[in-house]
């Protein structure tokens, strides 16, 4: 007896040496997953595994997902943030750019600095969430949300106290 | 008859970017790791042949679009440059992730601060990396930016 000169080696036999109808049943494997899914599709149910985005989104996303961030607002409708410069420090992108100036009320009793400009460049932040995690005051949270990221111009990318501070109806 | 011919040669550029918009061909410059963000959102679940921009061609001559996935450094910022005039017109540029939008975390010697120092681009997308949602609405802007026919790179 011969032998074998790989473990592996398969000895083919005459219909599989012919080719032909090999590729006609490999075919056959996309066809008929090809019909099925065309099956589904007809009578309404989900037939690819496709996530259709724009119409749909998907459902298993992570409930601590990082997206956009948001800064959130007293009752009053003022930020919660007291411009410490926290999270412009720990930025390991240097993303933020906050500017400090004196509260108009001079006896506040929140706090007597306030942000006079919030700045945080989406072009070069990482999403890391170490502004979230060292805030004091709980001023800035992260979304799930990442809707209208892309755009035309870098500048647009830049987002000011007024784009990230989230609206009263939110609160 | 001859009426009709006329109107159909004034709408000719409109019948093309109908179809530039349709036939994408993506030339993937993966240089980090957003490229496996890349393949997770050309792969069946957010397949992005649904608007005909899931053929990936490796060669600048093929292809429209140029997706520059990662960090550019200053030593491959050349190597951009090259493939970008090797492509041929009309093009379009991506700039995918935080690292080829402004060089991201790297805010450093080695690092290219920004695509767009050495060519221009159509489409940002910020992220570290983007979810494929976001790539996903890029191509939808982008789409409508070629349908519109203006571009910064004919």
């Amino acid at each position: 007896m011969k032998r074998k000169e790989y473990w592996n080696q398969k000895e083919m036999s005459y219909w599989e040496k012919l080719y032909y109808l090999e590729i006609a049943r490999g075919l056959w494997v996309t066809f008929s997953v090809f019909i099925k899914n065309l099956y589904k599709w007809c009578t309404g149910k989900k037939g690819a595994l496709t996530v259709y985005y724009p119409e749909e989104r998907r459902s298993d996303y992570a409930s601590n997902f990082r997206g956009k961030h948001k800064l959130t607002i007293l009752e009053n409708g003022r930020p919660k943030c007291i411009a410490c410069k926290m999270c412009e420090n720990i930025c390991p992108s240097k993303s933020i750019k906050i500017v400090a100036g004196k509260s108009p009320d001079e006896k506040d009793s929140y706090s007597l600095k306030i942000p006079l400009s919030f700045d945080l460049d989406y072009a070069s932040c990482i999403f890391c969430g170490h502004c979230v995690e060292i805030c004091p005051k709980d001023a800035i949270i992260m979304t799930n949300d990442v809707s209208e990221l892309p755009t035309y111009a870098r500048e647009k990318l830049l987002y000011s106290l007024s784009d990230l501070l989230e609206s009263k109806k939110d609160a | 008859m001859m009426k009709g011919f006329e109107y159909f040669t004034t709408q000719k550029d409109e019948l093309l970017a109908w179809a530039r918009k349709f036939s994408i061909f993506p030339y993937p410059f993966v240089t980090a790791c957003c490229g496996m963000e890349f393949m997770s959102v050309a792969s069946t679940l957010y397949d992005t042949d649904r608007f005909g921009a899931a053929l990936p061609r490796f060669s600048p001559r093929q292809s429209d679009l140029l997706m520059v996935v990662g960090t550019v450094s200053h030593k491959q910022a050349p190597i951009v440059k090259k493939i970008y005039d090797q492509m041929c017109s009309p093009k379009w540029v991506i700039a995918f992730g935080a690292c080829a939008v402004s060089g991201g975390v790297y805010q450093n010697y080695a690092t290219l601060k920004g695509l767009d120092k050495i060519i221009p681009v159509d489409v940002y997308i910020p992220g570290c990396p983007p979810r494929p949602e976001t790539v996903i609405d890029a191509i939808i802007k982008l789409q409508s930016k070629i349908e519109t026919g203006v571009s910064k790179n004919v």
